[in-house]
């Protein structure tokens, strides 16, 4: 449904390049920046130098949402670097996890949605009119907040992407199998019960399971939706193990509450606010030198 | 509330010997334990179980009733032998009592000698007495099966030993002593004992030959039949297709001679077998004595089962009632349906409720999935469902004249047009039959199902169509893959829902094939085995049959509870393997997430 809404495309990567040369301006005064995204006012991203040197998997481009009549994104711009993991914090509701669904266009499932900008996967459109959504949602994996295998056994569930796409050939499928369950760490507990219902397993085994089959279809960027908050602090640190281990082989986005999560696990980080990206940058110094005051204020808890 | 708070504050704080703080205490105690019996909720407590109550308590009522009714049937009960005081004789099984109050001309009319041993019964009974209702049996006799027999005019009951309740084919039940067995017309044992031990040697080898005869009568002469009803329309159909004067027509005609003149030598074989075993039986008779002294003979071909009631013993009485019930369960009705068994009737139930649930099923289940997954919502698909629901609430009367005039009389016709020409005017289609049966139940339960299956669908959680959605799964895939095996509980629920309506069904079934009586099963071993344009037996309708149409309503009575009970039984074993199934199915697709 967003596809046909005939949104603008013009000009985002210049618009960017604005972006960045007025976010160093914008730098001494950064303290009102929440009073400006709370009076609806537009607000510049502080993107920090750092990524100028990153190849984008994945660059939106003045990208906006509405639900209904209330907008959710405010002309975002940032680009996932390949081969690293990027973390979207912010408070709650401030649209990060609206950003990481539109990434794969899982807010087309939504009614009344509408869209402006574009966002670009490797350099191709992702919003364009003439895009195949489901060829593009398989060129992506994504893990969401709650472990939702399905009601299938692990094997099944781990092999689903290539099932629908049709492959039949039980070596290729046992050989994916193998390899996205010992990415995800999950090859050890579940080898022995790979026909059973994956709805057996535990919380923390079943995320890992989620991550398997994102993984399964060898995926250009891998989403993630707050993947750890449903877990115990022990299965938690496992996926968070795990991230880093994935960490190079595959570009990850990746939503979190958490900010130690986001400090430990991201090479870059982009704190969002009210739907507006705030500032984008390197991790270390998003939490140990933050350019805008607000960021500071967010990542040492005095808000949000 | 308030007021009586602050009175207690008060009264606490004159006690208290510190002022403040332990007062303030004692207030929340106060409020803490003296809640009103309105926010307790205690009523509406003893409200809601007691609506609980009483509903189960009708249920268990009617479950208990019917049981009750129709587990005895079967049970045999003693043959009373009674002499009347105006010299009457009969004998026979007590069906009923009740008590009466009765006129004082009835007592009037009594002989001189019973009138004040009348009286004082009566007397006795605030006047008010008992009448049993006898049943008498012998209607070729009496022409009466039952007879009712009040207290005060019984001069003498007894148990006779010897008395024998005798199943018949036709007439009903014979209540009587043995008198003599014959073979060939003569006696050949006058003496009690000998006459009920020859019985017993013949019975078995002349209800055998009663069974063959019957074979060959049903079954031989229907395939005969069914030949040459086949070439007859072959002629029929070579005349229609190439004209009357025709060489194929001549050619079918020529053919059909050969095989009418064998028919003609298979028929006479078959009449010559039966006659020679109608022979054989003829041999043996039972010469039998009425309580009054009646004598007649009854042909041992013509008897189904006799029974010596009054020592029968416990374990007799147990294998005479099993064996009943067996009959109940595998035979066909005899004596207008009122006796025998009716087999028939829950062939026909099972299998037009499997045909039902066959066609309802997928069906409902592919409307349901459009009208949830695929179509946008609005005022159109909100009228859609308002109506699908509201189609639940037609009177089930309605769908049988729908199902009349247009499966059968449109459908059916159109069918019998195109397929079955040659046998027209005759219909094949054209009538009531199994097909239409179920599929006018087919509709009928369809809401249930649609609705039942949109519920399932829409408990499918959300975060699974997502998870599939984000692996690049079509729709389709995911309704596929995902969304109907996860639904698959809630859509049986729907089926077991729909079972429950539809084999319970009377009402539209007789209007578009359900039968009193039907002289073939839909399914056979003749070709092609499914017969769906045959009419059927119905339970549901057999019961209505054996309540409200049966010549002898005071002998059928008690198979309407018997035959109640087992619609009640068979409703509730599909309902049970629907549920079996679910509990399967549910093991497999549905587990909590943590």
């Amino acid at each position: 449904m967003g596809s046909g809404s005939g949104f603008m495309r013009a000009g985002g990567i210049q618009m960017m390049a604005d972006t960045r040369a007025a976010g160093a301006g914008a730098a001494g005064n950064a303290g009102n920046v929440l009073d400006a995204a709370a009076r609806g006012d537009a607000v510049t991203t502080e993107v920090h130098a750092s990524l100028a040197a990153e190849e984008p998997a994945v660059a939106v481009e003045d990208f906006c949402l509405w639900y209904g009549a209330s907008q959710a994104l405010h002309d975002i711009s940032m680009i996932v670097p390949r081969g690293k993991v990027t973390a979207l914090i912010g408070p709650s509701g401030c649209g990060k996890s609206t950003l990481l669904r539109s990434v794969n266009r899982l807010n087309d499932l939504v009614e009344n949605v509408r869209i402006r900008g574009d966002m670009k996967l490797s350099g191709r459109s992702i919003y364009d009119e003439s895009v195949d959504v489901i060829a593009l949602r398989k060129r992506m994996g994504m893990v969401f907040q709650k472990p939702n295998p399905f009601p299938m056994s692990i094997y099944e569930n781990v092999v689903y992407p290539l099932r629908i796409d049709g492959e039949r050939d039980r070596a290729v499928l046992d050989e994916v199998c193998e390899k996205s369950l010992r990415d995800a760490g999950l090859w050890d507990e579940a080898k022995d019960r790979l026909h059973q219902s994956a709805l057996g397993l535990s919380g923390g085994q079943q995320q890992r399971l989620c991550i398997a089959r994102a993984i399964a279809a060898d995926p250009e960027v891998l989403l993630m939706d707050e993947p750890c908050s449903a877990l115990d602090p022990i299965a938690t640190g496992r996926i968070e193990d795990l991230i880093a281990e994935l960490q190079g082989e595959y570009t990850i986005l990746i939503v979190t509450h958490n900010m130690q999560q986001a400090s430990r696990t991201s090479d870059f980080t982009a704190f969002m606010y009210l739907g507006r990206l705030i500032e984008f940058g390197g991790t270390y110094e998003i939490f140990s030198r933050p350019h805008r005051k607000a960021t500071e204020a967010y990542v040492s808890g005095r808000f949000g | 509330m308030s007021l009586a708070d602050s009175r207690d504050a008060r009264a606490s704080m004159r006690a208290a010997p510190s002022p403040l703080a332990a007062a303030a205490a004692t207030r929340r105690r106060t409020r803490a334990t003296t809640l009103t019996l309105q926010a307790s909720g205690e009523p509406m407590l003893w409200l809601t179980a007691g609506a609980l109550a009483t509903a189960l308590l009708m249920i268990v009522g009617l479950l208990a009733l019917v049981l009750a009714h129709g587990t005895g049937t079967f049970w045999p009960s003693p043959v009373v032998r009674i002499q009347t005081t105006d010299g009457r004789l009969l004998a026979g099984e007590v069906t009923r009592s009740q008590h009466y109050r009765p006129a004082a001309a009835v007592i009037d009319a009594l002989p001189e000698t019973a009138r004040a041993h009348a009286r004082s019964l009566l007397a006795a009974g605030e006047g008010a007495s008992r009448r049993r209702l006898v049943r008498i049996g012998n209607y070729e006799l009496t022409g009466e099966h039952f007879a009712w027999v009040s207290d005060f005019e019984v001069a003498r009951q007894t148990l006779p030993p010897w008395a024998l309740v005798i199943e018949r084919r036709t007439w009903g039940r014979f209540y009587g002593e043995p008198a003599a067995f014959h073979i060939d017309g003569a006696p050949v044992a006058t003496e009690v004992a000998e006459i009920w031990q020859r019985y017993q040697e013949a019975i078995g080898a002349v209800q055998e030959r009663w069974h063959r005869r019957r074979r060959l009568e049903t079954h031989d002469v229907g395939l005969v039949n069914r030949r040459l009803e086949a070439g007859r329309l072959r002629i029929r159909s070579a005349e229609m297709a190439h004209g009357r004067s025709s060489p194929q027509r001549a050619q079918a005609e020529s053919g059909f001679a050969a095989e009418q003149a064998q028919a003609t030598a298979q028929f006479e074989r078959i009449r010559e077998e039966i006659r020679a075993l109608d022979v054989e039986n003829a041999r043996y008779a039972l010469r039998m004595r009425t309580a009054d002294g009646q004598e007649t003979t009854i042909a041992l071909a013509d008897i189904v089962r006799a029974y010596r009631a009054n020592s029968l013993g416990i374990a007799g009485s147990l294998q005479l009632y099993l064996a009943r019930w067996w009959e109940f369960l595998t035979d066909e009705p005899r004596e207008a349906n009122s006796e025998g068994g009716v087999f028939p009737a829950i062939f026909g139930t099972v299998a037009m409720t499997l045909i039902m649930s066959l066609l309802v099923t997928p069906f409902g289940v592919l409307a349901a999935l459009y009208l949830r997954e695929y179509a946008r919502g609005g005022i159109a698909t909100s009228t859609v469902r308002i109506a699908i629901n509201n189609l639940a609430g037609v009177p089930s009367i309605v769908f049988g004249v729908f199902g009349l005039g247009f499966f059968c009389y449109i459908v059916g016709a159109g069918l019998d047009q195109l397929l079955y020409a040659e046998k027209l005017p005759t219909p094949t289609f054209g009538t009531g039959g199994i097909l239409w049966a179920s599929l006018t139940l087919a509709l009928l339960t369809l809401p249930v199902v649609i609705v039942a299956t949109e519920e399932a669908l829409a408990a499918v959680p959300k975060s699974m169509r997502e998870g599939s959605y984000a692996c690049g799964a079509s729709k389709w895939q995911t309704i596929q893959r995902i969304v109907l095996p996860r639904a698959l509980p809630g859509i049986m629920t729907g089926m077991i829902l729909a079972i429950a309506r539809g084999a319970g069904e009377v009402a539209p079934l007789m209007l578009v094939g359900a039968v009193k009586l039907a002289p073939e099963l839909p399914i056979d071993a003749t070709s092609p085995f499914l017969h769906l344009e045959r009419s059927f037996m119905h339970l549901g309708f057999h019961i209505y049959d054996l309540g409200f149409q049966s010549q002898n309503s005071e002998a059928a009575k008690p198979m309407v509870f018997t035959t109640t009970l087992l619609l009640i039984g068979i409703v509730a074993s599909l309902n049970l393997m629907a549920i079996w199934l679910r509990a399967r199915l549910r093991r497999r697709f549905v587990t909590s997430h943590f």
